[in-house]
């Protein structure tokens, strides 16, 4: 890390640097996309992971997280924008990471910062009328402003660029999305293959794909802006919320996080019991997933089977947590209640049926002759492009990106846990399938590891009953089951946060369908959506 | 062998007693449409409630079983909702044209009902080229769908009627291809000729390997041909929400999907008719005491039984394979279907011409 340090201070004398939990580097804007590329190039920092907009009152500005695959080091930049508030600017890094056009959106849709040279800068998630840029500090919520619409949402079929030219004269410049004679079909967001309320205008020519552009913020709840006028224990809540197949990691995730701020310690017992709730539902999402992409591509019959194994986890969850959908289980200190008697027994009974399940579920479906010809070298995704992309979780981790958070960067206990990162070559829809049963094995493993020695203890630690963070910024991971799930804290001190930043991993997955599903037919692009398993409230928030 | 056509002469007899030559013939045919929507009506609502006990078994499930004994009204109750339900009228679509299309299919697959054998001396159209007749109007089923498709006036049903449009002409060339080798083989196209010459032996069993290849042939291309799993791309709701009828409401709707559950009856029928003897009992040649025994079963149940059985297998791939993709779809027919088809008809008349069948 040292040596990174040395390397951007001999290059950009103006680089200041700060220590938190992760290296922090300042950088003016004007020599920002200098760095950005230094660092994709020259240390191999190859992985955006988020940009985190920021509003620190006096100033607008984000903060980059960086990845490096290579060694899994991270490093973060922040950026003051230029300009004041009226028409805030940052140079866009959309050129070194591919990622940076899908974050940069997001940025200026919460915060107003103009990207310079992003290729589209339309608002993600609010509508195109939206007033105001809801995370900035003094964001005006009253609703006469923004009145629930009657008419149906104006839309545009063009967007915008603000192009600089050598001068350094920023002219905004109109972009067409589709030209006037394409064949738009309107795929959501009501369709049964979007898996939520997303809407993928799709360009084709007969049944091939030219274009998608894809489009969201149907389910946008505004939890980073609701979370900033919570305490941190309600803020947990909005977790299960999000992936809401992924409720335990997420809160994991951000208990992590705030427990790593407060410098709580928490019990081995209340460690083990979060990481048997991981896996579970992990088993559970990606039965979730075989059984509902078998259905999208007309295997009906599949579904049945998968949900048998879910609904057995659903039972056992119940019986510990109380609910079969939106846990709540993790909370500050551990976990909310001890777990049932009965959980041993039935994680038994479920780990004796999974083989036999698992088994079945390759010679059903994956074994199919129909099923090869729609998976195999459909949605081809290559390592780079997955990385450029974003693409993490399994489906990166079929493209040959060993990107499992459990290994890269271990929370937890999971540093001390056999199990193998299971890491496939082909990238296409058949391996992303596939990596997914093998992931279920490798669950299963976990929880044989575990579900004979859960120690004793204290399944919550006693903690203070308000929390307050120390001022500063803290960034965690965790694998959640379709991907990395990044939480940034920054706190000013006080019992709620200054800013709190979740990171998806289905933004990403959503982003790069329009990339991967160029030239396929439109059936392909169910295949390549489901392979992807994009949850939308994940992307929305 | 019980001879339905007694009774139907006796029924005739009777009424031409006191009625002159033209208002008998006009009241057979009430009768007989009568009887025939009657029926119609009826196999719909039991294919309904079979595919759901059979989909639910394959899954695990146990299907209908709340209206009444083992759910048995289920699909009655939802016939009759469907009938209750309001014709939703939309705006800019093409209204003449929207609403002739689903009667185009639901009398496409009435009139290639009507040339089923039944059984004995039951059979509503009996010419001599029956078959022919049976191709040309199921044909067209496949404009009912085009226009359906086109005058919604929806991007999706447009792609699904597309679709269909492909997909039902490619694979009728499979299913005339392979009706053709059978015909050849029986030597007539006249539908009581074509039972008629299996009295001793099934054609499947007697017609050798090429009869076994129509009939694989036949059954994939009927499968086809029905919109079914897993060649139901012109309704692939994953894709296309549901394809032509998307825009579809009340009865209308209701005609397509009896319609497509009918054409299940109706390709099976074909299929029973052309390989498994339409209503003949299974006669075993040399066994006598077996035909006898074999002739008591009444020739209605020999064929609805066939024609279920079949009909179960074509279930059976819908529960169980994913959906092919279109261009999968053409290549199969194309690429490889036809060609076998005609191979295979060049194989049936060399068998017929050397006489290496049974």
């Amino acid at each position: 890390m040292a040596n990174i340090q040395e390397k951007i201070a001999k290059l950009f004398p103006e680089a200041t640097f700060e220590e938190s939990d992760i290296l922090l580097v300042n950088i003016p804007d004007a020599k920002w996309h200098d760095l950005a590329k230094c660092l994709k190039d020259e240390l191999q920092f190859d992985q955006l992971v988020t940009i985190v907009g920021m509003d620190w009152k006096e100033q607008l500005g984000a903060v980059y997280y960086i990845n490096c695959t290579a060694n899994n080091t991270q490093i973060s930049v922040k950026v003051i924008a230029t300009g004041d508030r009226e028409k805030p600017m940052l140079h866009s890094v959309y050129d070194v990471w591919a990622v940076a056009t899908l974050f940069e959106r997001e940025v200026y849709d919460f915060f107003g910062i103009i990207f310079i040279n992003n290729p589209d800068m339309r608002r993600l998630f609010l509508s195109i009328d939206w007033k105001g840029y809801p995370l900035r500090k003094d964001y005006d919520d009253d609703p006469a402003l923004n009145p629930v619409p009657k008419e149906n949402e104006r839309q545009e079929d063009i967007t915008y660029s603000y192009v600089e030219d050598e001068k350094g004269k920023v002219t905004k410049k109109e972009v067409v999305v589709f030209e006037p004679n394409d064949f738009v079909v309107n795929i959501g967001p009501q369709h049964p293959a979007t898996h939520g309320v997303l809407r993928f205008r799709t360009a084709v020519d007969g049944e091939t794909i030219k274009k998608i552009d894809f489009y969201s913020g149907y389910i946008h709840r505004g939890i980073e802006k609701i979370c900033e006028g919570l305490t941190y224990p309600q803020t947990l809540h909005f977790m299960d919320r999000m992936d809401y197949f992924s409720g335990h990691h997420y809160h994991h995730g951000l208990c992590i996080a705030i427990e790593k701020a407060a410098g709580i310690e928490i019990s081995r017992r209340a460690q083990v019991i979060r990481v048997l709730m991981d896996e579970l539902a992990r088993i559970a999402s990606h039965c979730l997933f075989l059984g509902t992409y078998c259905m999208d591509l007309g295997a009906t019959t599949m579904l049945f089977y998968t949900l048998r194994v879910r609904e057995q986890i659903l039972d056992i969850m119940e019986k510990t947590c109380g609910a079969r959908m939106t846990f709540n289980y993790g909370c500050i200190g551990g976990v909310m209640q001890d777990l049932h008697e009965d959980f041993v027994k039935d994680v038994k009974e479920l780990l004796a049926v999974l083989p036999k399940n698992i088994k079945e579920y390759n010679e059903l479906f994956i074994g199919n002759v129909i099923a090869k010809g729609r998976l195999e070298n459909i949605g081809n995704l290559s390592r780079e492009d997955a990385i450029a992309h974003g693409v993490t979780g399994p489906s990166g981790r079929a493209s040959g990106w060993a990107c499992d958070v459990r290994k890269t960067h271990p929370y937890s206990i999971y540093g001390e846990l056999d199990f193998e990162e299971v890491v496939y070559t082909e990238g296409d829809s058949m391996a992303r399938t596939k990596l997914r049963i093998a992931e279920m094995e490798q669950s299963a493993k976990i929880i044989e590891q575990l579900i004979d020695n859960i120690p004793d203890g204290e399944y919550c630690v006693k903690v203070p009953k308000v929390i307050k963070l120390p001022a500063g910024r803290w960034f965690q991971m965790v694998e959640g089951c379709r991907g990395t799930f990044g939480v940034y804290i920054e706190s000013d001190g006080t019992t709620s946060p200054f800013r709190l930043k979740l990171v998806p991993p289905c933004l990403p997955l959503a982003g790069v369908v329009d990339y991967i599903t160029q030239g396929h037919k439109i059936a392909d692009l169910i295949t390549i959506g489901g392979s992807l398993d994009y949850i939308v409230p994940d992307i929305d928030r | 062998m019980y001879d339905l056509s007694l009774i139907t002469d006796w029924i005739h007899n009777l009424l031409s007693s006191f009625m002159p030559g033209w208002l008998t013939t006009t009241v057979e045919c009430v009768l007989i449409g009568v009887g025939l929507l009657l029926v119609y009506a009826l196999l719909a609502l039991f294919y309904i409630y079979f595919e759901r006990k059979v989909c639910a078994a394959f899954q695990c499930r146990l299907g209908p079983n709340r209206v009444g004994p083992w759910g048995l009204l289920q699909s009655f109750a939802d016939m009759f909702k469907m009938l209750i339900k309001e014709l939703i009228t939309l705006k800019h679509i093409d209204r003449f044209l929207f609403a002739l299309a689903p009667y185009l299919v639901i009398i496409a697959s009435m009139l290639s009902f009507a040339v089923l054998p039944w059984g004995n001396g039951l059979q509503v159209l009996d010419f001599n080229i029956g078959i022919f007749f049976l191709l040309a109007v199921s044909s067209i089923g496949v404009l009912g769908i085009l226009l359906a498709g086109w005058s919604s006036n929806n991007k999706f049903t447009l792609i699904g009627a597309l679709r269909s449009g492909a997909q039902m002409v490619s694979y009728e060339l499979s299913i005339g291809l392979s009706v053709l080798t059978m015909v050849a083989y029986a030597g007539t196209m006249s539908v009581t000729g074509i039972v008629a010459a299996q009295e001793d032996l099934w054609f499947i069993f007697s017609g050798h390997v090429p009869a076994i290849i129509a009939f694989v042939i036949y059954l994939i291309a009927g499968t086809a041909e029905t919109n079914r799993g897993p060649f139901d791309l012109p309704e692939a709701e994953s894709e296309l929400t549901a394809g032509y009828h998307t825009e579809y409401s009340g009865i209308h709707f209701g005609f397509f999907y009896l319609a497509e559950y009918l054409n299940l009856f109706i390709v099976s029928g074909v299929a029973t008719l052309l390989f498994f003897g339409g209503w003949m009992p299974l006669h075993i040649p040399g066994w006598d005491g077996f035909n006898e025994v074999m002739n008591y079963i009444p020739s209605v149940v020999w064929f609805v039984g066939k024609a279920i059985a079949l009909s179960f297998i074509i279930i059976w791939f819908k529960w169980t394979f994913p959906r092919l993709r279109i261009d999968q779809l053409l290549t199969l027919e194309w690429k490889y279907l036809l060609p076998i088809n005609l191979f295979n008809l060049v194989l049936m008349v060399l068998v017929i011409v050397f006489g290496w069948h049974f």
